[in-house]
C-alpha cells in the first residue's frame, strides 16, 4: 500500500497524520504549529500551539493571553509520535519560522512566509535541505524583483525631508507587524519625531523582549502633537487610511510600502502620493533562489498565482503542483493581490 | 531624456494639481526648447508613429530577459500595461545615456521605422541597456503611444501660460492650432509670434457644458436659451484666408471626412468661425451616433458614402465673425449673427465642390434650398416655464437627442468647463437589471483587479450577454466584486474568467439598437453600472424579450 503524503491539506489546514498536528491551520484544532504571528497563519483557537521562541511574544500579543504556547529555539528537534519537528529562520518577521517535518528519512519543508535579504528586526533566512518543500509564492513573476533596501530606505529618508521643507506630516501605511518595526530600524530616525498607531505601538514590548532595537516612539498628545507638527514621521496600517487618528496630523503627504507598489496601476488605484516597494515575502529570484537551496525535487506552491512558478519549475524538471490553501498574503494587502495570469490561447469568451 | 524622466515621475508621485503645475513649469523653464517641444508633444496626447509592434517589442524582450514567451505574457496581465511589463523584466542596468530627449526621439525613435528589422531590434535593445529603469520605461511609453501620465491638458496650458506670461486662455488658443515638436515652434508657442499659416488654421478652446439635474434652481427660464443637446461630434467650422476647415473638440482636424461641411462652408463670409455639431442625418432626424462614426472613420468619403449617409452641420454659436472675435459678446448677440450668417450662406449661390462641378452650370448657380443645405440652425425651444420644458424634454428620445441645453442669454463663450452660464440636462438613461456574467482585469490604475465586466439577461432558460461595463461601481465595490469573481470562477478563456450568475447589477444606457452583429441581436450604447441590486435573486432579471419591447418602445416616430 503506498504511504499517504507526509502532510495534506484537509478542511482544517495543512496536517501531518503521523503526527498529528498541523501548520498554520486555518480553523481551530488540537495542535498547531505556527510558521509566523500574522492572522492569516496564526488563527485562534486551537489548544496548543507551537513556534519559535523569538516569535512567541509577538504570537501571545496576537493571539492572548490565554492562548498555550511553546516557544522552542531555532534548530532544536522535537518529536510528536514519530515525527521530528524542527524550526528554521524564515526571515520574515521577528520570530518566523520554517518548519522541518521529517519522518523515516524523508523531509518536508514548509517555509511559511520568507524572504532572503536580511535585516535587524529578525534571524536571517536559513536553507533547509529536503525532498519536498512548500513554498509561498505571494510575488511569484519575475516583474518582482526587489531593489536593495538601502536604496529604499534612502527614498523614504528623502521623501520624510521634502515633505518637512514643505511642513508636511510624513504619513506611511505598513502592515503593523514586522513591516512597521522593519521600517523603524530601516529610517535614518535623526530626521524627526515618529509616531506610530496603537496597532503598532501594541507590538513593540514584544520586540523589546526579543532583544530588537528600535528608535524611541512619540506619545500621542496635544502637545507633542503642536511640536512636531509638519516634520513627523507617522507609521500607520492601510485600515487606518482617513481616520480621525490619521488627520490629527494635518496637511501630510501619504505613501505605503508594500512589494504590491512595485506596480504602478497599485500604487495609483490606493491615490496615495508614493509607493515604496518594500516586501517581507521574496521577490522572483528570492523564490527561484530558495528552492534550489533545498534540493528538493518536489514542490508544491501556495499563495497567489502560483501557476507560473509552477510552469516554470517543471520546465526545469521539477515536479511541482500548486497548493490550494486559505492563507491570503498579508490581510492587509490582500486588496492589491494580483488578478491571476493565465496563458491558455485567447478564446474569444463571451462575444456580446 | 534624464529631465524628461524626472518630470515624469515627479507628475507621477504626487496627487497635488499645483504640485504638477509647479513640475511642469520648472521643467518648461528648464529644458532645452529643443526638448520641451517634444515633451509637449507627448504630453498633449500625440504620438509618433509606432515603428514596433507589440508582437516583435513582447518577442524581443522576452529574448533580452532571458524569459519564455508565455512568462512574458503572464507578466503582463497581471501588469496590464506592456511598457511597464518590459520595464520590469529586462536585466538591471547602470543607464548611462545622456542624449538629451529630441535627440533620442530623433535618432532612436524616429529613425527606427526605417531600419531593417534585425538592426530596429539591436538599435531597441541597445537603447533598453543604455537606460536605468525608470528612464526605460518612460521610453517604452513613447514606443508604444500610450505616453498617459495623468495631466490633463489644462495643467500643461497652466504651466505653459505661467512660463510664456500669459493667460491661460490665451495658450490654449495658442496650443490649438497647427505646431510641430520643433525648437522654433515651441519658442513661437512661448512668444505668441504668429506664424501666418498656422494662425489662421487655429480654433478656439471650447465651451463645454456642465450637468444639472435641477434646473429650477437657475431662476427665471426667460433669462436662458433652450436648444436640444444633440449627440453627434461638436466641432468649429473655421473659415478664414480663403478656406474652410473642420476642427473636431478632440483637436483634430477633420475636414477631410466632411467635405460637404466643407465646400457650404466656403459661403461663409470669411473670417467667421462656427461652434457646432455634425450629425449623420436622414429623414429629417439624427442617425444613431455609430453611423455618424462610419463617416468619421474616412478620410475622404466616395460619393456613394455621401449619398448614402449625408451629414449637417448644425450651428450653435458663432465665435468670430468678419476676422473679429465674438466671444466676449453675449449669447443674444451671437445668436442673432449666427442666424443672419446661415441664412446668408443658404441663399447664397452654391460653391463649387468636385462633385458639383460635373453638373450643368445653371442648375449649380440656383440657390440651394434649406432642405439640402448642409448648414443647418440648432433650433431654440421656446418653454414658458420649467414645468413645460420638463414636458418637453421627454420628447428627447424619440427625436434622438440627449437631453436639453440651457445657455444664459447674457452669457459670453467662455473656455473649457467653466460652470455657471452653460448647462446640460440630459434624459435620465434607460436601464435595465443584468446578472455578472464574466470578468476581465482592467488596465492602467485598474490592472491587476477584475474591473471590465460582461452582463447578461436571460433568454430561453440561459444567460445571453447584452453588454460590457466598466464603470460606475466604487473603489471599495470593485475590490468586492474582484474577490467574488476570484472566488466563483466557472471557466477561464484567455483573460476572461466566466463566474457563477449571482451577482444582479443595475445598468444604465443611453440607447438601444438592433444589432445583427451582437449574439442577442442587440446593443446598448454607453452602458455603465448604476448601482448593485443585492436585493435582487438572478432569476429576477431582466429578459431578452423585455429589453426588445424596451426598444421598441423607445425607437418609435
Amino acid at each position: 500500500m503506498p504511504q499517504p503524503p507526509l502532510l495534506q491539506i484537509s478542511e482544517r489546514g495543512l496536517y501531518c497524520a503521523v503526527g498529528d498536528f498541523y501548520i498554520d491551520p486555518w480553523k481551530p484544532v488540537g495542535f498547531a504549529v505556527t510558521t509566523h504571528a500574522h492572522s492569516d497563519h496564526a488563527r485562534s483557537g486551537s489548544q496548543n500551539y507551537l513556534c519559535a521562541e523569538a516569535g512567541r511574544c509577538v504570537l501571545q500579543e496576537r493571539l492572548g493571553a490565554g492562548a498555550a504556547i511553546e516557544g522552542i529555539p531555532y534548530g532544536k528537534k522535537v518529536t510528536r509520535r514519530s515525527v521530528t519537528v524542527s524550526l528554521h529562520p524564515a526571515g520574515h518577521i521577528l520570530g518566523s519560522a520554517q518548519v522541518r517535518v521529517e519522518h523515516q528519512g524523508e523531509v518536508w519543508v514548509v517555509s511559511g512566509d520568507y524572504k532572503l535579504e536580511a535585516e535587524p528586526t529578525c534571524a536571517p533566512f536559513e536553507p533547509v535541505r529536503c525532498d519536498t518543500f512548500i513554498t509561498e509564492c505571494t510575488f511569484g513573476l519575475p516583474i518582482y524583483r526587489w531593489r536593495p533596501q538601502a536604496e529604499i530606505f534612502d527614498e523614504i529618508n528623502r521623501w520624510w525631508r521634502q515633505n518637512q521643507s514643505a511642513a508636511r506630516a510624513s504619513i506611511l501605511h505598513v502592515y503593523s507587524l514586522g513591516k512597521a518595526q522593519r521600517v523603524l530600524a530601516g529610517v535614518d530616525a535623526s530626521i524627526g519625531p515618529i509616531f506610530v498607531h496603537g496597532g503598532i505601538s501594541r507590538l513593540l514590548p514584544a520586540y523589546a523582549a526579543a532583544g530588537v532595537k528600535l528608535p524611541a516612539v512619540q506619545e500621542m498628545n496635544a502637545e507633542s502633537l503642536g511640536e512636531t507638527r509638519g516634520t513627523a514621521l507617522v507609521l500607520a496600517p492601510s485600515a487606518a487610511e482617513n481616520s480621525p487618528w490619521l488627520r490629527r496630523f494635518g496637511e501630510a503627504s501619504t505613501a505605503f510600502a508594500s512589494g504590491w507598489m512595485q506596480l504602478r496601476g497599485a500604487r495609483r488605484r490606493r491615490a496615495l502620493d508614493r509607493g515604496f516597494t518594500l516586501s517581507d515575502h521574496a521577490d522572483w529570484d528570492g523564490l527561484l533562489s530558495a528552492i534550489s537551496a533545498t534540493g528538493a525535487q518536489r514542490i508544491f506552491a501556495t499563495h497567489g498565482d502560483t501557476a507560473p512558478l509552477v510552469r516554470w519549475l517543471r520546465e526545469r524538471g521539477l515536479d511541482a503542483h500548486g497548493l490550494k490553501t486559505q492563507f491570503t498574503g498579508d490581510a492587509e494587502e490582500i486588496s492589491a493581490e494580483p488578478a491571476s495570469g493565465h496563458t491558455a490561447a485567447a478564446e474569444a469568451l463571451l462575444p456580446l | 531624456m534624464k529631465r524628461f524622466t524626472q518630470l515624469y515621475t515627479e507628475l507621477d508621485q504626487t496627487n497635488r494639481t499645483n504640485e504638477k503645475v509647479a513640475a511642469l513649469e520648472s521643467y518648461f523653464r528648464e529644458a532645452a526648447p529643443a526638448d520641451a517641444a517634444w515633451a509637449l508633444h507627448f504630453l498633449c496626447g500625440r504620438k509618433v508613429p509606432r515603428a514596433v509592434t507589440s508582437t516583435a517589442l513582447r518577442e524581443w524582450a522576452a529574448a533580452e530577459s532571458a524569459l519564455p514567451a508565455w512568462l512574458l505574457d503572464e507578466c503582463y496581465e497581471t501588469v496590464g500595461d506592456l511598457a511597464e511589463t518590459i520595464a520590469l523584466i529586462l536585466p538591471d542596468t547602470v543607464g548611462g545615456l545622456t542624449l538629451p530627449l529630441h535627440q533620442m526621439v530623433a535618432e532612436r525613435l524616429l529613425d527606427l521605422e526605417s531600419l531593417p528589422l534585425p538592426a530596429r531590434r539591436k538599435l531597441l535593445a541597445q537603447t533598453w541597456r543604455e537606460l536605468n529603469a525608470n528612464e526605460r520605461f518612460v521610453w517604452n511609453k513613447l514606443l508604444t503611444g500610450s505616453f498617459r501620465v495623468g495631466v490633463a491638458q489644462t495643467l500643461v496650458e497652466r504651466a505653459l501660460a505661467s512660463v510664456a506670461g500669459v493667460a491661460q486662455s490665451a495658450m490654449a488658443h495658442r496650443l490649438m492650432g497647427l505646431w510641430k515638436p520643433r525648437e522654433e515652434d515651441f519658442l513661437r508657442l512661448l512668444s505668441g509670434a504668429e506664424n501666418d499659416a498656422g494662425e489662421i488654421a487655429k480654433p478656439f478652446p471650447f465651451f463645454l457644458a456642465s450637468p444639472t439635474q435641477d434646473p429650477t434652481a437657475l431662476g427665471a427660464i426667460s433669462d436662458w436659451q433652450v436648444e436640444w443637446k444633440w449627440d453627434g461630434i461638436r466641432a468649429q467650422i473655421i473659415r478664414r484666408q480663403g478656406e474652410a476647415l473642420i476642427w473636431s473638440r478632440g483637436d483634430e482636424m477633420i475636414t477631410g471626412s466632411f467635405p460637404e461641411i466643407a465646400a457650404a462652408a466656403t459661403a461663409l463670409p470669411d473670417g467667421t468661425v462656427l461652434d457646432g455639431e455634425i450629425l449623420a442625418w436622414t429623414d429629417a432626424k439624427p442617425q444613431p451616433f455609430g453611423r455618424l462614426q462610419l463617416r468619421l472613420g474616412r478620410k475622404s468619403p466616395s460619393t456613394k458614402l455621401q449619398r448614402d449617409l449625408p451629414v449637417v452641420f448644425v450651428a450653435y454659436d458663432v465665435l468670430e465673425f468678419a476676422g473679429e472675435d465674438w466671444r466676449a459678446r453675449a449669447l443674444s448677440e451671437r445668436r442673432s449673427k449666427l442666424e443672419t450668417a446661415i441664412a446668408a450662406a443658404a441663399a447664397a449661390p452654391r460653391a463649387a465642390n468636385e462633385e458639383d462641378a460635373q453638373r450643368d452650370l445653371f442648375e449649380r448657380l440656383e440657390p440651394a434650398t434649406q432642405r439640402d443645405f448642409p448648414l443647418r440652425i440648432s433650433e431654440i425651444l421656446h418653454p414658458v416655464s420649467w414645468e413645460e420644458l420638463s414636458h418637453r424634454r421627454m420628447e428627447s428620445r424619440a427625436r434622438a437627442v440627449e437631453g436639453v441645453m440651457l445657455k444664459r442669454l447674457t452669457s459670453s463663450y467662455g473656455t473649457g468647463r467653466q460652470r455657471g452660464d452653460w448647462w446640460k440636462w440630459k434624459i435620465e438613461p434607460l436601464t435595465m437589471d443584468a446578472v455578472l456574467i464574466g470578468a476581465q482585469a482592467g488596465h492602467g490604475r485598474r490592472a491587476n483587479l477584475y474591473t471590465d465586466y460582461t452582463f447578461g439577461v436571460w433568454h430561453g432558460g440561459a444567460l445571453v450577454p447584452v453588454a460590457k461595463a466598466y464603470s460606475g461601481l466604487t473603489d471599495e465595490e470593485i475590490l468586492e466584486v474582484d474577490k467574488f469573481v476570484r472566488g466563483h470562477t466557472t471557466g477561464k478563456f484567455g483573460p476572461v474568467r466566466a463566474v457563477e450568475a449571482e451577482l444582479v447589477f443595475e445598468l444604465a444606457f443611453e440607447g438601444i439598437n438592433e444589432s445583427p452583429r451582437h449574439k442577442s441581436g442587440i446593443a446598448v450604447r454607453f452602458p455603465r453600472i448604476k448601482r448593485r441590486r443585492d436585493d435582487k435573486k438572478p432569476e429576477d432579471a431582466d429578459t431578452l424579450e423585455s429589453l426588445r419591447a424596451l426598444l421598441l418602445q423607445n425607437n418609435r416616430g
